[in-house]
């Protein structure tokens, strides 16, 4: 997994409460048996004028020129600005994975869907939480400031406007911040108390053998 | 005296393997429910690691999401498709699994439906699966939750899952349910109240008479949709329902093991006087059939109400969210839902795909035809055993009589990953869980109801009111 320590990228404000991983990555794209390659579809029926299929090559589709990601001034943007329960809807973690292929590092929102939020942290993507006034100034921001860019600093738990003027301390889960921070795999480490899981195991098979 | 715990107090300490100092629980996993969808790339992550499962009798498998459900005798038509079915067949070849159901097998099904009908979901269990509809399983007294890949690939490898506990939720429904009130529309009435994140860091525990009297198709139904409010889990406590269910299951025990394990069961009830950070009080007698008429579980009005009106919204973001859902939905504000004119009918899913639910769909339908103005309407049975008891009692020559195809098993048009779909602008009344935009086809509109809402609205070809039906 991907490292993240320090970030510093430019902001995309999508302005929608409640998007759905279905919007984030239509179930047609769920067909792949791999983790990468989802990033061309992206949001794709808000992304393209036309149905996306899987196999079906993306350059040359017809480009939404309304929806926010095509616009030029967000091109190469890492960091995606949302409103509340970013992520509802179906478990796939072909969401955060798109996410990531696309380019992005971090998402900002003041709440997320819990399994969703959980993916991210899996796939090297940081979900930040703010508050709802904070995420409202940055929708301002990036609305009247040509190529806002936010300095994310996880070790600090800080996401800062890049020219200095601004900064917002966010929370983030002791365990979760040190995976990320070190690009873990938490297979690995749960694999440490391996010894503890069979011990707890072995009492469950005696307790309700019928489990097993 | 002991702290007095809720049922879901009770399933988190006894699955707690150990906890960090932060709160990181590694909670152990008593059944994994895997899927053609989310699984290949945790297979793909533990080989390549070079590590192997932990458990495989936790493993239960079958291929439900890309399964066509007609001319099976063709096979996989859509080549994708095909290659993530049999890349499922392979990889349960390689590892193996207490039981794997798939393609065409009479046990085949969705996910959520073959567990519960086999005993493979028992009391007291943890549950997971790559679909965030294993709340479904929470109906059974168990601690069920959706998962990612990731996590997947970290069940199988360590049969635990990293998790911080959540907070306690009781929705209790009291007092005698009203005739043509069914689960679902409990389900829809409790999310248009608390809203699609009401439950988001919540585990909710659905309680009261009316919950209580509900069957368990009934309860897995309500479970099912704990998710669209929001919560990861939700759960019903065990009583004689749970038991009787149960019995005889094929995956359940048997003789004295039956006897402890039903002497436990019964411990798995939330202690009397427990506490609840958030307690929602809903009255059964006041719940009507509901339809939604947006592109969220939360945007749902009762049968004889209106499409509402964006203008009388106060806050901005929501007024947004609304002109979008009608835009996309193709309605106007203030419309008679009885007004709303459909193309398709689905009858189908995890959520209301169980016998309970084609048995109160042929109700509604038997000596009927289906609408001119009704392109298709579907009948899709949550499993094959399913299948076969409904084809016992009559219940598919109810449908097709009156017009319905009957499929075989499978997702189907609940997410359309197979033929079975909306095209763009048609307009679906059906009995699934979600009406994203783009669900069920790109540009599909669905209004999510009750089987019986669906098969009278496939009669009528528009919403009608099944409390009135004769
Ligand atoms: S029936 Fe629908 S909601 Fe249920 S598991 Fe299948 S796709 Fe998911």
């Amino acid at each position: 997994m991907e490292k993240f320590t320090v970030h510093k990228g430019l902001v995309v404000p999508l302005d929608r409460a409640n998007v759905d991983t279905d919007a984030i990555i239509p179930k047609q794209f769920l067909k792949s048996i791999k983790r990468s390659g989802f990033g061309p579809n992206l949001f794709d029926a808000w992304r393209y004028l036309d149905v996306g299929e899987p196999g079906k090559p993306n350059e040359g589709r017809p480009l939404n020129p309304d929806f926010v990601l095509n616009k030029p001034q967000f091109r190469g943007a890492s960091i995606l600005l949302a409103r509340e329960n970013f992520g509802c809807g179906s478990s796939r973690e072909h969401a955060p994975w798109a996410l990531a292929d696309y380019g992005f590092r971090a998402v900002i929102a003041p709440s997320y869907a819990d399994i969703f939020f959980n993916n991210c942290f899996q796939n090297g993507l940081l979900p930040i939480v703010l508050k709802a006034s904070e995420v409202d100034r940055l929708f301002n921001d990036v609305a009247v400031n040509l190529g806002f860019q936010l300095v994310i600093d996880l070790g600090e738990q800080t996401a800062a406007y890049a020219d200095g003027s601004a900064t917002f301390k966010f929370d983030v889960d002791g365990f979760r911040k040190y995976c990320l921070l070190n690009g873990l795999d938490d297979i690995g480490l749960t694999l440490r108390h391996a010894d503890k899981i069979k011990a707890f195991e072995d009492k469950r098979k005696l307790e309700q053998p019928w489990l097993f | 005296m002991t702290m007095m715990q809720t049922l879901y107090d009770k399933l988190w300490q006894n699955h707690a393997v150990y906890t960090e100092d932060d709160g990181m629980t590694a909670l152990y996993i008593d059944r994994h429910l895997v899927h053609e969808v989310t699984s290949p790339q945790a297979f793909e992550g533990l080989k390549l690691a070079g590590r192997k499962p932990w458990r495989i009798g936790s493993i239960v498998a079958t291929a439900d999401h890309n399964t066509p459900t007609d001319h099976w005798e063709e096979g996989i038509k859509d080549p994708i498709s095909r290659i993530q079915v049999e890349t499922l067949d392979a990889n349960i070849k390689a590892v193996g699994a207490k039981a794997y159901f798939p393609f065409k097998d009479l046990r085949q099904g969705i996910v959520h439906v073959i567990g519960p009908e086999n005993g493979a979901t028992l009391p007291g269990m943890t549950v997971v699966c790559g679909d965030s509809h294993t709340s479904t399983h929470g109906a059974f007294g168990c601690l069920a939750f959706g998962i990612g890949t990731s996590e997947v690939e970290h069940v199988m490898a360590t049969q635990t899952l990293l998790a911080k506990k959540m907070k306690n939720m009781l929705v209790s429904v009291d007092g005698p349910i009203p005739a043509g009130v069914t689960a679902k529309d409990i389900t829809l009435a409790v999310i248009g109240r608390i809203g699609t994140a009401g439950g988001t860091g919540y585990t909710i525990e659905f309680g009261g008479s009316a919950i209580r009297a509900l069957s368990m198709e009934g309860r897995m139904t309500l479970c099912n949709m704990a998710i669209e409010a929001g919560a990861r889990a939700g759960m019903v406590a065990v009583d004689q329902t749970t038991i009787d269910y149960l019995k005889g299951r094929p995956f359940a025990p048997s003789g004295e093991a039956w006897d402890r394990a039903v002497a436990y069961w019964r411990t798995l009830t939330s202690d009397p006087g427990a506490k609840f950070d958030r307690t929602v009080t809903i009255d059964a007698a006041s719940i009507r059939p509901q339809v939604t008429w947006g592109t969220s579980p939360e945007m749902v009005v009762t049968i004889d109400d209106r499409v509402p009106d964006p203008d009388k919204e106060k806050d901005a973001t929501k007024r947004d969210g609304m002109e979008r859902a009608l835009e996309y939905m193709g309605l106007e504000p203030n419309m008679p839902i009885t007004e709303i004119r459909i193309d398709k009918v689905f009858i189908g899913s995890c959520t209301n795909s169980r016998i309970e639910d084609l048995r109160a769909a042929a109700v509604v339908v038997r000596g009927k035809r289906i609408a001119k103005s009704v392109k298709l309407a579907l009948v899709v049975p949550g499993s094959g055993l399913i299948k076969v008891q409904a084809e016992k009692e009559g219940l598919d020559r109810i449908f097709t009589d009156a017009g319905f195809e009957w499929r075989e098993p499978g997702c189907s048009m609940c997410l359309a990953m197979n033929a079975d779909r909306l095209e763009p602008g048609e307009r679906c009344a059906s009995t699934s869980n979600r009406n994203f935009e783009g669900r069920q086809g790109a540009g599909g509109r669905t209004h999510l109801v009750s089987p019986a809402m669906a098969a009278a609205a496939a009669i009528a070809g528009h919403f009608v009111d099944v409390r009135q039906w004769r």
